[in-house]
């Protein structure tokens, strides 16, 4: 670990500990970045907790964060990943549940009290009911606020907005009305494995073509194809034998009044044009 | 007259004749209060002038920070951090960049580790100013809180020589710090830390340490024992006051704490004189972290090298193309932080001061959750304050240090 990052007690053993703690309570333990991650089942999350705290080898006395994750792709697709600390071996523990809309976290407010704001802070912002908290009500956003702000699909300029309105003496709320849109830079590589189609690619795919260069044709068709154009060349040679040849008199085609666009300006390029 | 007693307690059931039924009355603390630091409103029931309940209503000063952080690449997202506890900044910057820095793995110059250690104890200097100040201030004191401002003023003007900025600074940056301090700003704040601060601070501390009416207004109010600051998730002086040695510059050093000598305060009672003295103590101590920090700093860059994470000088982009290209990919893309998860607390004044950050592998954060230090405190003013008087309610939060950026975000 070159990062200067807090160094608590290493994770030796830790993982080992947990399992031996959680038994069949356990989904999976993950040590990345330096982190230990236990993921534990959902509808046994307190019995794991409570196993996590008294463990004497574990000892995660306190609970310093509640957080939230949402995952749209996921069948269930909201994590929420509880922060252990413990203040006697002075290690950190990340236990993690998941869920969705409907389905109910057990509340740990028996074990931590610390936990019912942190826990309608997630229901305020993901939605993620807590089974057991008496007292889940929306916590940062405003009173009568609707929807989840947190989640991936909630737009951050939000549905709506709020002013003092002269005439009702009072705030009023009003659909978002953005004089700019919010723009969004993709910076994603064509290198790098972008997934979408970039802008002129898609002519690629209008007829089947093998990528890379047309394959060439062979000589025996290039022999053709120029005798053909010497057969046309002989038939009709380009001379100007006649007065009628030189095009004198006749009207330059596109020089007619009613030919002529109404905007001198614009010029309507003849069957869509090369900028069309 | 044994008859009309007789007949006073017929028609009042038992009780002393003459007595009127009080019921519990509910009135609102806030939301602007100048005891509220900020935006609180305290929905609070009340027998009497006693406290039986109170329900604080938070979220008044939410300003959606960690949503707009999802949408910024990380650069442009470290100033949001400044916002959030805007009476110490640099604090909040240090979590940010240390939570960065541990998923890229990224070594930071020793220079830079001094400097932000350095700044980080003079935010909590001015943190520890404003807290205090305000505190007395709180229980019907006035002079001290002037003279902390004093200093505070001086911790500001010193923010604004090495950053340009005297509260927003964004100083600290991912890979180590935006610029190098300049020599003369180092001997001036070591000139001030050994006169003026020692002078100012004492003489304000002296005034209400030992005074009898600040005594009377904090010891024993709102005693919270070891057991309940475990559970009620505390840290920092809140946690100390309680009785509990925990601070994390000791126990998980980052940057350069593990060459700091430096004490840890410790309350006895729990009560908000603890928690007032412990943050006394700790600007002495901060004051000494910062002499060690002068005495041991140093030369060399304070950036790092990596060219994919620190902008280029200036001067270098005149003459290399490759520099140009960095500078313009730095500034416009911004850097890819490898996939992975992190959760990075520090010990802001306030407390622990966490941040959980969940990268997808772009060039912007996918989740990155706050843990703010007075959301669990202020979630105990409820049992804090309970049986108290109304008027102890401005001393436990003042105690509290809760500033409403930071609890709201």
């Amino acid at each position: 670990m070159k990062a200067s990052a807090p160094r608590c007690a290493p994770n030796d053993g830790v993982i080992a500990a947990a399992t031996v703690a959680l038994g069949d309570m356990l989904v999976d333990a993950v040590d990345a970045v330096n982190e230990v991650t236990v993921i534990v089942d959902r509808d046994r999350l307190v019995e794991a907790m409570i196993a996590l705290r008294d463990d004497p080898m574990l000892q995660y006395q306190q609970l310093m964060e509640v957080a939230g994750v949402d995952y749209p792709e996921r069948a269930e697709r909201f994590e929420v990943v509880y922060h252990l600390l413990s203040v006697t071996k002075n290690h950190r523990l990340r236990v993690k549940v998941m869920t969705d809309e409907v389905k109910p976290v057990p509340s740990v407010t028996g074990i931590w009290p610390v936990a019912g704001w942190l826990e309608r802070e997630v229901y305020d912002m993901y939605g993620v009911l807590f089974s057991g908290n008496r007292d889940l009500r929306r916590i940062l956003t405003d009173y009568g606020f609707r929807g989840h702000p947190q989640r991936k699909d909630f737009p951050l300029s939000g549905f709506v907005e709020l002013r003092y309105s002269e005439e009702a003496k009072r705030v009023v709320y009003e659909p978002v009305e953005l004089a700019q849109d919010f723009r969004t830079f993709d910076f994603m590589s064509p290198w790098e494995g972008a997934k979408y189609v970039l802008p002129g690619d898609e002519k690629a795919g209008a007829e089947p073509e093998a990528k890379g260069a047309p394959s060439p044709v062979t000589a025996d068709q290039v022999k053709k194809a120029d005798e053909a154009k010497v057969k046309a060349e002989a038939e009709e040679p380009k001379t100007t034998e006649s007065p009628a040849q030189t095009g004198a008199g006749q009207p330059h085609p596109g020089n007619k009044p009613e030919e002529k666009p109404d905007d001198a300006d614009v010029v309507p390029p003849k069957d869509g044009g090369q900028n069309q | 007259m044994a008859d009309y007693i007789e007949e006073l307690l017929e028609e009042h059931g038992p009780g002393t004749p003459g007595d009127v039924e009080i019921q519990n009355y509910t009135i609102n603390f806030g939301p602007q209060h100048p005891a509220a630091h900020g935006v609180l409103r305290l929905v609070m029931e009340l027998d009497g002038e006693i406290i039986e309940r109170i329900d604080p209503h938070i979220g008044l000063l939410h300003r959606g920070t960690e949503k707009l952080i999802e949408y910024k690449t990380y650069a442009q997202a470290l100033p949001y951090m400044d916002r959030l506890d805007y009476c110490s900044p640099l604090c909040m910057e240090h979590s940010f960049v240390l939570a960065v820095e541990k998923l890229l793995d990224l070594e930071v110059p020793l220079r830079a580790q001094y400097l932000r250690v350095f700044f980080a104890e003079l935010t909590r200097i001015s943190n520890h100013m404003l807290n205090l100040g305000s505190h007395v201030m709180d229980v019907g004191a006035m002079t001290p809180n002037l003279w902390m401002f004093e200093i505070r003023e001086d911790c500001m003007n010193f923010f604004e020589r090495v950053s340009g900025a005297r509260m927003h600074s964004n100083y600290f940056r991912v890979g180590g710090v935006h610029q190098d301090a300049p020599l003369k700003l180092l001997t001036d704040i070591a000139d001030w830390l050994d006169t003026r601060l020692p002078r100012l601070f004492g003489d304000a501390v002296s005034l209400v340490a030992e005074n009898r009416i600040f005594k009377q207004r904090n010891v024993d109010i709102a005693v919270v024992s070891r057991e309940d600051a475990l559970k009620w998730g505390f840290s920092g002086p809140m946690i100390r006051g309680a009785g509990i040695p925990w601070d994390i510059r000791k126990s998980q050093p980052y940057d350069v704490y593990d060459r700091m000598e430096f004490d840890i305060p410790v309350g006895t009672k729990g009560d908000c004189y603890d928690r007032f003295m412990v943050r006394v103590e700790e600007v002495y101590q901060s004051a000494r972290i910062m002499k060690q920090c002068l005495a041991q700093m140093p030369e060399g860059p304070t950036m790092t090298t990596d060219r994919k994470v620190g902008p280029p000088k200036r001067g270098e982009m005149k003459h290399s193309m490759e520099a140009l290209i960095h500078h313009f990919k730095l500034y416009t893309e911004g850097y890819h932080v490898p996939a992975g998860e992190v959760y990075v607390a520090t010990e802001s004044p306030k407390g622990e001061f966490g941040i959980y950050m969940v990268s997808d592998g772009s060039n912007k954060p996918y989740r990155c959750k706050i843990r703010p230090t007075a959301f669990s405190h202020l979630q105990a003013m409820d049992f804090m304050s309970k049986g108290h008087m109304l008027a102890d309610t401005t001393a436990i939060l003042g105690a509290m240090d809760i500033v409403f950026g930071e609890c709201d975000r």
